[in-house]
């Protein structure tokens, strides 16, 4: 029972990098692989703030304002050199990964003797009711957020960019500043989650972002399932559905390891999943076909 | 209202491929005229009304709206002058935000999409009671993804998105072309009382020789990126389809 509730906290905490990967793929049609540098950046501003007894708050400002910085980055990179997208993804990425190493000074950092945000903001006397609590009361806040943010008119403006460039910009939108603006919002995301999973596992490591991307993938795949299977139309319900994705994945993964799975396949397992979630709606379409 | 001096426009200069796809030209168009643009394929037509717009830079020349020298503002700038409709309706509007989204946007054409949320229920009611007036009970489906609707009801609710903010000058690049006869009627008689009732300098690009003597204040025959044939109200009104066709051979 512990396995699964640890798996559903760590699927709310990775919630945060679903709702970024929701706005690069689904609104802007962008395949961000940023992800992977910006989620193990914002876990290492994060390790090395509260090693050196920053306040919570500014951690989560610095984990939050790195993360827009990547994200900026890429959005340059794609908008003002005319790169790919994709390509910039893997170039910011790649950068990154010398950029975490610096910022975290070694390989990785244990968070042992620390206080987390889930011992903080901890109200009950059992460890994993705090830490799905805090993970609860940290996703709907977001969500929430989130959601306020893409109904708002610039939100609009956002979401128009990703569906027809030609009207958006016609409609006096700036498309690569808004580009821009929406890869920060995020790898913010994204960088919050690096903040929470950070705490919530007790350390940071360089390699703790390889593949995240995937998972995050998986997640909005699976959300996308259930948008298209009840004819979902609201931008709140949408996001819920991606908080739903993420769970599952995690639930998917913490079943495959109690059924035994080697946990040295657990990336494996994990692109097999996005590959199956990716690759089984379209061998079924065939099909019927 | 336009002005464009010396305007034109080269693809690939200097290269193999060169293409001068709009011949240095100038063409004044005084406020409220209602010009009607024709030309075969490849003669300038929308290379011009993209530089207009601001979606083509001009490879020389100036093009001024209103006195003011926009030759260097990119097409979201000029978005406080200039409103468009595209040829294929999937262009003019974002087929994944509601009908309500799409007119919220069109709302701000001119203005700043700021952090608040502007969809209430008076602009609801306001979107409601100007999609009424089409008469095709799309007022219905507001909440609707403007992805589900025909070519026809998307291109007529991008007519009306035209003007739900304040505009001088209406773009409109074969806004028919992609329609049934039905919905092809309906989007220009919506246009021409829209560009009427709001006295709207238009340029407007058509293949329709029909369309092209029914409406508009002025017409233009382009070849080649030339202006050929520059024809007032009354050398139009005088105009006979059969003489027209002659035109294009």
């Amino acid at each position: 029972m512990t396995f699964y509730l640890s798996a559903l906290v760590l699927g709310l905490c990775l919630s945060a990098m679903g709702l970024g990967i929701f706005i690069t793929m689904k609104i802007f049609r962008i395949p961000d692989i940023t992800t992977d540098g910006s989620y193990t950046l914002g876990a290492a501003v994060t390790a090395v703030a509260l090693v050196n007894g920053w306040p919570l708050p500014a951690t989560l400002a610095a984990s939050v304002a790195a993360g827009a910085l990547a994200g900026v980055a890429t959005g340059l990179v794609h908008t003002r050199l005319h790169i790919e997208a994709l390509l910039a993804g893997i170039l910011v990425m790649t950068g990154l990964y010398s950029i975490n190493l610096s910022v975290l000074g070694r390989s990785n950092i244990p968070l042992v003797s620390v206080d987390t945000i889930f011992g903080r903001l901890g109200v009950f006397e059992s460890t994993v009711y705090n830490e799905l609590w805090v993970g609860l009361v940290f996703i709907l806040v977001l969500g929430s957020l989130v959601a306020y943010f893409l109904r708002t008119d610039f939100g609009i403006a956002m979401r128009a960019t990703g569906s027809s460039e030609s009207m958006t910009r016609a409609m006096g939108v700036d498309i690569r500043r808004m580009k821009v603006i929406g890869l920060a919002v995020a790898n913010a995301l994204t960088a919050l989650s690096g903040f929470l999973v950070a705490q919530y596992q007790h350390f940071t490591d360089i390699n703790m972002g390889i593949g995240i991307v995937l998972v995050g993938l998986g997640s909005v795949l699976i959300g996308d399932a259930v948008i298209r299977w009840f004819g979902i139309r609201g931008i709140g319900w949408q996001l819920l559905t991606v908080v739903v994705g993420c769970i599952l994945f995690q639930m998917v993964l913490a079943a495959a390891l109690s059924l035994g799975v080697n946990p040295n396949f657990l990336k494996l397992v994990t692109a097999v999943c996005v590959l199956a979630i990716v690759g089984l709606p379209r061998l079924l379409q065939r099909e019927v076909r | 209202m336009i002005a464009l001096e010396g305007v034109g426009k080269t693809f690939n200069a200097g290269g193999a491929a060169e293409v001068r796809a709009l011949q240095p030209t100038a063409l004044y168009l005084a406020a409220g005229t209602f010009l009607v643009l024709v030309g075969g394929n490849g003669s300038g037509k929308t290379t011009l009304l993209d530089i207009v717009s601001g979606a083509l830079p001009a490879s020389g020349g100036r093009v001024l709206i209103k006195g003011v020298d926009v030759t260097a503002l990119p097409e979201h700038r000029r978005s406080r002058w200039v409103a468009r409709v595209f040829q294929n309706p999937l262009a003019g509007t974002a087929s994944d935000l509601t009908v309500l989204d799409n007119f919220r946007l069109a709302a701000l054409r001119t203005r700043a999409k700021r952090l608040v949320i502007g969809v209430d229920e008076a602009f609801r009611r306001q979107v409601r009671e100007r999609i009424a007036e089409l008469g095709l009970g799309l007022e219905d489906k507001l909440h609707q993804p403007m992805g589900a609707l025909s070519g026809g009801q998307r291109q007529a609710l991008t007519l009306l998105m035209s003007v739900m903010d304040h505009t001088d000058i209406l773009l409109l690049d074969e806004p028919t072309a992609a329609l049934d006869p039905h919905s092809a009627r309906m989007v220009l008689r919506l246009a021409d009382r829209l560009i009427a009732e709001r006295k709207l300098t238009a340029i407007f690009i058509t293949h329709n020789l029909s369309e092209a003597m029914a409406l508009g204040s002025r017409l233009i025959q382009l070849d080649r990126g030339r202006i050929v044939r520059d024809l007032d109200g009354a050398a139009k009104r005088a105009l006979r389809l059969e003489e027209m066709q002659r035109w294009f051979g």
